[in-house]
């Protein structure tokens, strides 16, 4: 019947036979999706595509090949060639960010351990002190030290 | 007689190539694997289209960018340059986590009490309140300075990593990608 007929073969006006490699891919319901892939590779290219291809895998085939043409519909020059490019530049500019990051939190770490082992040195000579800065020779407990 | 070779798309054609050719300036003869990968994957009527849509300055970048994604087609069938899209995405997700981790540590450092703020003398009296607090030792060092150069430095990366992660990471949102010259 005329009316089962994909958006594949409605786009090339032509019967749609019972076993039409792109009828499970490109429904009638949506025809921009074949027009789409018709545009950028050709309905033929893309029937020998899908015909290469293990019948499970090409659903996500004929997936991709709509987004690709989409993406090259939208951007005749670089199609999803640009998006792959302002990728890369996403990943090198946050491989940046980390780094400068993580040799902050080094930094940091460092100064804390440099501290942490200053410190019980300091505890000991304050605990002895009364004065801010100055030591109690006659304490008895700072004294037992050298004796 | 000045007759020069057929391009390498006339050569696979086989048809004559005329000075008015739209692929000779791009698929010259010594390379006749170019077009035959972009002939198989667009055809070279499609290939042709498009090329005559775009201005002369801009067909050597559409043409390298349609090499690159009919290599991809060619090495992956099913998924083509989306699946180099779908990984590198992956990686971007994965590296912004990786900052926030980052910066939330950072942020969590930069909360601890800060050693070297306070450089006054103390009185006796409030060393000796403090003297239970691990904190008191902190008030004693004297490299201040360096330290709040260094907090000064930090909301830099937090400012640009705020408006870079504001970027899309999903592909097809992004509605005007960064362009390079060549892709191959």
């Amino acid at each position: 019947m005329i009316s089962g007929r994909c958006a594949a073969c409605k786009n090339q006006r032509r019967k749609c036979p019972s076993d039409c490699i792109f009828s499970p891919y490109f429904p009638a319901n949506d025809p921009q999706r074949f027009a789409c892939v018709h545009k950028i590779y050709g309905g033929s290219n893309v029937g020998k595509m899908l015909q290469e291809i293990p019948p499970y895998l090409r659903q996500e085939a004929a997936d991709t090949l709509y987004l690709e043409a989409k993406c090259r519909i939208d951007d005749p020059i670089y199609g999803c060639v640009g998006i792959i490019s302002s990728l890369y530049e996403q990943i090198q500019n946050a491989e940046i960010e980390l780094a400068k990051i993580q040799t902050q939190i080094a930094f940091y770490k460092l100064q804390t351990q440099q501290q942490v082992e200053a410190e019980p040195n300091m505890e000991v000579l304050l605990s002895q002190s009364s004065n801010m800065g100055q030591f109690e020779w006659d304490n008895p407990t700072i004294a037992s030290w050298f004796n | 007689m000045g007759g020069s070779s057929p391009c390498a798309s006339c050569k696979l054609l086989r048809r004559r190539c005329t000075k008015e050719c739209i692929f000779a300036p791009y698929f010259p003869s010594d390379d006749p694997r170019k077009f035959a990968i972009v002939h198989k994957v667009f055809g070279a009527s499609n290939v042709s289209k498009m090329l005559q849509e775009l201005p002369i300055h801009q067909r050597g970048d559409a043409v390298s960018s349609l090499v690159y994604e009919a290599n991809a087609r060619v090495r992956d069938p099913v998924y083509g340059c989306v699946g180099a899209i779908s990984y590198l995405q992956n990686q971007v997700t994965q590296l912004q986590m990786q900052l926030a981790v980052a910066q939330a540590e950072i942020l969590s450092i930069q909360m601890q009490p800060e050693p070297s703020n306070n450089n006054t003398t103390l009185l006796p009296s409030q060393l000796l309140l403090d003297q239970d607090d691990n904190e008191k030792f902190l008030l004693l060092s004297t490299s201040s300075a360096e330290n709040n150069n260094n907090y000064e430095f930090l909301p830099q990366y937090l400012s640009s990593f705020a408006s870079s992660s504001s970027s899309s990471s999903n592909v097809f949102q992004d509605s005007e990608p960064l362009k390079r010259e060549s892709f191959c």
